[in-house]
């Protein structure tokens, strides 16, 4: 007898216990139960509900390999250790140094966002009886991915405890939950602890802990960990080089720093897995070659977001508004631009295409799509305490999406009703 | 007198205004960031619900019932004005963090409910008795969600820190807690409610409705 006949036996002899539910969640991980689901039509297909969720996370795998080396990188180039990389492929970049700092601080995101969820799950599953849902997986994935590097991790194992019990099962489980989870575990920690999920500090590693050393009286430099998005919100306003005597402004350093190619290459301060939008597109590319993702939620996002910034973009140029405003900075980046500074792209392919959470009409999917990347621009521009408003926006749309499907299901019904009538009369 | 104190202990657990009828959430969720503002809140409306359901009472075979809400609406508001003054005089800085919503006890649906349900309908003794105990039902919940929402938004309970100094970094702090603040915005109080309301409803299953 093999394996799986030796489990399955043990399956049957303890069909009666409690536990059951997570012994099957792990046997199922290694084979196909030799059983068929009881009553109901079926339909015999391979994309399961495990299949689709292990296509994303084939697709999250590239941002979450790049953000492992992007948090080497940032530590050591903020530190002036090593001359930042030139390109994608830059010699400073994919090296073993980098690796092993992300390996050290982005490893131990993914342990924690796993197992404390799974753990969620699987009390779930057992208190309720029913079989352990996969609806984690991808879940699990993402959140490493959308959270500041130095994050503290009992910070998360506590927002991803909220998330999944708040954000998912209270509203019965996977396929039932209003918010994507893993934007509500951010959107928590974003309102729970604001000291480590925004600021000029915590998005490279190491920049925290060595402002504590320079309070306990070391005698360093402060190297900063701000964001582009940061320092195009204060643009205008004075800033001193560390370790300098330079003052520049803000909105110069940025430019001084970073260039367009490196915001597209994705070799800038960022959430772990957000920075690289090369390999988000690619991404993308493959959740819409394989038919997970919506094409129509990507691309109507990203019209979103560009409208958005052309009519910000047209108020400066009609110079309504001077440069002493504070919302200039952000209001005067390029319209494009907008879409390889900060995490809107990220949002759009990974976040706001979540079958559960999103419209589920085609031209509600327009809708829906639309108005994240609309809002999104909004909340970043006007709001400087936010500057990443993606994940802001795309919650508050996915309150909105079965709103958009009654509406548009309703005028397809209207619709219909005309063209009968007409017909009858 | 069985049923006597059954007015005082049914809404306290499984006829709770808040948890159960859903009533006066507004305040709940506006004011029980702290847990002293909870409790005096709690305070001020056992007053106003002890004293207004008797005078109902004692007024219910004179009020005509075209004008009752009026008539109700008096009582309340001078209750409600007589529990303002006190604060203002006794302990203004409180009274500061109440701001308005001691006035809006008027429109506790709480209070309102109970004039109109039962002390139009009972004698004194017993509205008393109901009053009481609704506002202690009340009062529980308020001093239950003020207690999670200080102790970890603001790592204290009635002001005094229990679990270290967050800006020395002593007690749990030295160990990297941090408060949750989002225990302090609105939105989380609203939650914790529910919480309640999920655990209540888990341990008697004959709460939940269809």
């Amino acid at each position: 007898m093999g394996l799986k006949q030796n489990l399955h036996n043990f399956k049957v002899k303890n069909k009666d216990k409690k536990w059951l539910p997570g012994f099957n969640a792990l046997f199922t991980f290694l084979y196909t139960p030799n059983e068929t689901t009881h009553g109901g039509t079926h339909i015999k297909a391979a994309d399961d509900l495990k299949r689709t969720m292990n296509t994303v996370i084939l697709a999250l795998v590239p941002c979450l390999i790049f953000g492992m080396f992007n948090a080497g990188y940032q530590h050591y180039v903020a530190q002036g250790l090593i001359d930042s990389a030139d390109g994608f492929l830059g010699a400073s970049f994919w090296t073993w140094d980098n690796l092993v700092i992300g390996l050290w601080k982005v490893l131990p995101l993914v342990v924690v966002s796993y197992g404390v969820g799974l753990a969620v799950e699987f009390v779930f599953a057992i208190i309720k009886g029913h079989e352990v849902e996969e609806g984690y997986l991808v879940t699990g994935m993402l959140v490493p991915l959308i959270v500041p590097v130095d994050i503290p991790l009992w910070m998360l194992a506590v927002a991803v405890i909220f998330g999944v019990v708040i954000g998912k099962e209270v509203f019965g489980g996977t396929g039932m939950n209003i918010l994507n989870p893993a934007l509500t575990i951010r959107a928590f920690l974003f309102f729970a602890y604001p000291t480590w999920m925004s600021g000029d500090k915590v998005w490279v590693h190491g920049a925290v802990e060595r402002d504590a050393a320079i309070a306990a009286g070391e005698n360093l430099d402060a190297f900063s960990g701000e964001t582009l998005l940061g320092y195009y919100a204060k643009s205008g306003q004075e800033l001193t080089v560390a370790g300098t005597d330079t003052v520049t402004t803000y909105g110069d350093r940025a430019a001084d720093l970073y260039s367009y190619a490196d915001m597209f290459w994705g070799i800038i301060p960022g959430s772990v897995g957000e920075t690289s939008k090369f390999l988000i597109i690619i991404g993308a590319l493959f959740l819409i070659f394989t038919k997970i993702g919506s094409w129509r939620i990507m691309l109507s996002t990203v019209i979103g977001a560009l409208v958005m910034g052309l009519i910000f973009n047209g108020v400066v140029d009609a110079g309504w508004i001077g440069e002493s405003s504070k919302f200039y900075g952000l209001m005067s980046v390029p319209f494009w631009q907008h879409l390889i500074i900060g995490s809107i792209l990220f949002g759009a392919v990974y976040m706001a295409t979540d079958p559960v959470t999103a419209s589920q009409t085609n031209k509600g999917k327009w809708i829906y799509g639309f108005l994240i990347g609309f809002i999104s621009i909004m909340i970043r521009v006007f709001n400087p305490a936010y500057p990443e408003g993606v994940f802001l926006a795309i919650l508050l749309m996915n309150v909105f999406a079965p709103t958009i499907d009654h509406y548009v299901v309703q005028g397809n019904v209207k619709k219909r009703m005309k063209r009968l009538k007409a017909k009858v009369a | 007198m069985a049923k006597d104190s059954r007015l005082i202990l049914d809404p306290l657990t499984d006829n709770n205004p808040i948890t159960i009828q859903v009533l006066g959430i507004c305040s709940a969720l506006a004011i029980t960031a702290e847990l002293e503002a909870s409790i005096v809140m709690s305070i001020s409306v056992l007053f106003v619900m002890g004293v207004g359901n008797v005078v109902i009472s004692l007024m219910r075979n004179i009020i005509p019932s075209k004008i009752r809400i009026i008539a109700q609406l008096i009582v309340v508001a001078t209750l409600v004005i007589i529990v303002d003054l006190v604060l203002k005089a006794f302990a203004y800085e409180l009274s500061k963090t109440l701001s308005v919503f001691v006035g809006l006890i008027i429109t506790n649906c709480i209070i309102m409910g109970r004039f109109e349900a039962f002390a139009l309908g009972n004698g004194p003794w017993r509205s008393f008795l109901d009053g009481i105990g609704n506002a202690l039902g009340y009062g529980i919940i308020l001093v239950i969600v003020g207690f999670f929402r200080e102790l970890l938004g603001s790592g204290t309970l009635l002001g005094i820190p229990v679990l270290g100094d967050p800006i020395e970094k002593t007690g749990l702090y030295a160990y990297g807690y941090e408060n949750n603040g989002f225990m302090l915005l609105s939105p989380m109080a609203l939650i914790v409610v529910g919480i309640i309301i999920w655990v209540q409803r888990t341990r008697n299953k004959a709460l939940i409705e269809d």
